[in-house]
């Protein structure tokens, strides 16, 4: 009666089993390259764990599965600032991650000032606020003020990137 | 006399001023981040280690005791006056907390929360000076099987017992085990999960996992589902309590001390369970039980104070067995191998004068508390008020920070990206986060007390049991695997026990609970034994009423 397609409806937590597979099974391939020499020293042996490891999350994977089709669903944590009534607001993760790439590819070459700046501004349009001015001048106060209380606080010296010489 | 006299050696290096100072910053920024939401003290600790590291280590783990005291005492601020708890174990704080302060009691509410936390936090740190001694002269006597049974029922507690579902609970641990394998092995040098990258051969920085898991992945999560309407925060003075409430106070502080230290020194801990036992218990003993439901200070003072005492409870097994049992513990036990100080029984012995003034700062903080925080409540509920969109950019900006100055290599981010989003996924499914981070903490440990067990009996299996202590705790392994069935059995038998039954599983005695039965928050109301009166009074919020079904008439106590 249920089609396959209609069974699969609203049930993207299959996705967690997936995954919990696709590392099990990644678990269990990289454990069976893995040479044991025999050892009086150490009869255990480097790959008991992994194969261990491996199972459980095959089973789990299997189980999650079993239980997402038989209609069980993990409850979202909720928190202060988390209203569950309405669906994963993309719009906002998305750019969120967009800044926090930004800055992956910006940091090294441009320097934490730089990337900082870039991460936080974005972070916060991402989140909503608009007040474009303000929030840049805090978001370069900051990335400043982290640079030098690392370089002279902490003596772990940033990258400076594109302003070395400047700051 | 030798514990009294190493703990005033202690104090006297804790009272340094420096130390001192230290102790201040870890009580301020704790109590801060637990008032904040989408931040606690884990995240705080681990975001600090990298930092922490160009500290003495003794100043580093002053500071840290103070942040894991302080979020504590930030956490009930923020139930009490917002509804909605960010840990789990400020749930049943927020009940009756959150009512008194919409009933304009919030000052006392406050106050009641504050000062039940010293007083378990200080008895709780004294029994802490007494048993972690004991415990360690017991434990140096064990070996590497008793150490593999005791990590393996950690784990396994940790991951059954807390949280809703033990699959998802299991799946998270499982995941967090995979993320200890990765890096070389440490007796034959092979690389595992490393896929021929080198910079993966020395494993995951715990420091990048737990900032990725808890901040990364917080933030992502509250970013997807931000709740636009302002919270109502209820405006607060000076926290204050009159005699009244003093004489109704200090009784719940003493039974919430009592039953909070046992379950937080426990392998499997957890302030969930005795802060909803001691909720359940003030409830049967109040003389005001017409008030549960309407703002009981009982209630308060009891669950804060279960609260604090099994936070302390907590740090008796992380100091004398190296075994973390919540998520900041895990995150300082992460912290010692940082510093190079090997966590275990030999704590004591090799780095006696740290973990003294630890403990030692440890009174200290907790006084600190006090003094900080009357008076600054006004000052904590403003935080509150903090703009979401700066709130949420701060922890992502200070968690790139914090994890790229480890190694200050772009790559770092890269995993913290992956693993935030994992994460994010893990909040969305419902997978609990401490089963992973205890497994990538616990995992290697584990490994290594497995290999160096059966060295020790050339291969022989038994080698796994042959001390009884080991045997002992496989028992209880058992127990812990088996109780749930039991439990079920036992009330398949005897349909009408309510009563303490495990706070995990709602407990719906047959049919005639079945409209109770609802979200978390309310199934301590549920379950609560009926006192004489059932407490249908106030036509309070909705969800009050759930004191009221019929499930509750006529239920003696079990």
């Amino acid at each position: 009666m249920t089609s396959l397609a209609s069974r699969l409806k609203g049930r993207s937590e299959l996705g967690v089993a997936a995954l919990l597979g696709a590392v099990g099974a990644l678990v269990l391939i990289d454990a069976a390259r893995l040479v044991v020499p025999y050892s009086q020293s150490d009869p255990v042996g480097p790959k008991a764990l992994p194969m261990i490891v491996g199972g459980l999350l095959l089973i789990c994977a299997v189980l999650l599965a079993v239980n997402v089709l038989r209609g069980g669903s993990g409850e979202a944590e909720a928190g202060e600032d988390v209203d569950l009534t309405h669906p994963s607001d993309w719009k906002t993760v998305l750019p969120l991650a967009g800044a926090f790439i930004a800055n992956i590819l910006l940091i090294d070459w441009a320097g934490w000032v730089i990337s900082g700046t870039v991460l936080f501004w974005g972070s916060v349009w991402a989140l909503g606020s608009r007040h474009y001015v303000r929030d840049g001048l805090i978001s370069l106060a900051l990335a400043l003020l982290t640079f030098y209380g690392f370089y002279l606080g902490l003596g772990i010296a940033l990258p400076a990137g594109l302003l070395e010489g400047i700051l | 006399m030798d514990v009294l006299s190493s703990l005033m050696d202690g104090f006297a290096t804790a009272l340094t001023p420096m130390n001192l100072l230290y102790a201040l910053i870890g009580v301020i920024l704790g109590t801060a981040v637990g008032v904040l939401p989408g931040i606690g003290p884990a995240m705080t600790v681990a975001l600090l280690l990298p930092v922490a590291t160009v500290l003495e280590p003794t100043s580093a783990f002053i500071m840290f005791a103070g942040i894991y005291y302080g979020g504590m005492f930030g956490g009930s601020t923020t139930s009490i006056l917002l509804n909605t708890p960010g840990e789990s174990s400020s749930v049943i704080t927020a009940i009756e907390g959150n009512l008194m302060a919409k009933a304009g009691r919030a000052a006392q509410a406050l106050a009641t929360a504050a000062i039940g936390s010293f007083v378990a936090g200080a008895i709780g740190t004294s029994l802490l000076v007494v048993f972690a001694p004991i415990v360690v002269q017991f434990a140096v006597s064990l070996g590497a099987p008793s150490y593999f049974a005791i990590m393996v029922l950690a784990l396994l507690a940790v991951t059954a017992v807390l949280g809703t579902s033990k699959l998802r609970g299991f799946a998270s641990l499982g995941l967090g085990l995979a993320i200890g394998l990765v890096g070389l092995d440490f007796v034959s040098g092979q690389a595992r999960l490393t896929f021929g990258l080198p910079l993966l051969s020395d494993g995951l920085d715990v420091v990048v996992i737990a900032v990725a898991i808890f901040a990364v992945g917080e933030a992502l999560w509250v970013a997807a589902h931000l709740r636009r309407t302002p919270l109502q925060i209820i405006p607060v003075g000076r926290p204050w309590m009159g005699k009244e409430d003093w004489k109704r106070s200090w009784k719940p502080w003493l039974r919430g001390t009592a039953l909070g230290f046992p379950f937080g020194a426990l392998p499997a801990g957890g302030a969930e369970i005795p802060t909803f036992l001691s909720y359940v218990t003030e409830k049967r003993l109040s003389k005001h039980p017409e008030e549960f439901g309407k703002g009981a200070i009982e209630g308060v003072a009891g669950p804060e104070a279960a609260n604090n005492a099994a936070a302390a409870g907590t740090l008796t097994p992380m100091l004398a067995l190296g075994l973390p049992t919540n998520a900041t513990a895990a995150v300082m036990l992460a912290a010692f191998t940082q510093f190079g100080i090997q966590p275990g029984p030999l704590l004591f012995q090799n780095e006696g004068p740290l973990v003294w003034a630890l403990i030692a700062s440890l009174f200290i903080g907790n006084f600190l508390l006090l003094l900080v925080n009357l008076p600054l409540a006004p000052v904590w509920a403003k935080l509150l008020r903090l703009p979401r969109p700066y709130l949420y950019a701060g922890i992502l900006f200070f968690a790139t920070l914090g994890a790229y100055s480890v190694n200050l290599q772009a790559f770092d981010l890269m995993l913290l990206l992956v693993l935030g989003a994992l994460g994010f996924m893990m909040r969305r499914y419902g997978l609990p986060v401490l089963p992973l981070i205890l497994g990538v903490i616990l995992g290697p440990r584990l490994e290594k007390q497995l290999r160096q067990a059966l060295q020790l009996s050339a291969g022989d299996v038994s080698g796994l049991w042959n001390e009884p202590i080991a045997v002992v705790v496989y028992i209880i392994v058992a127990l812990v695997l088996l109780w749930p069935l039991a439990a079920r059995l036992w009330r398949a038998r005897r349909p009408r026990t309510g009563g303490l039954v495990m706070a995990g599983g709602p407990a719906v005695d047959g049919p005639a609970a079945g409209p109770a039965a609802a979200p978390s928050v309310e199934s301590p109301a549920v379950e609560g034994p009926a006192v004489e009166a059932p407490a249908d009074r106030g036509p309070e919020a909705g969800h009050r009423r759930a004191d009221a079904t019929h499930a509750n008439h006529g239920q003696e106590k079990s």
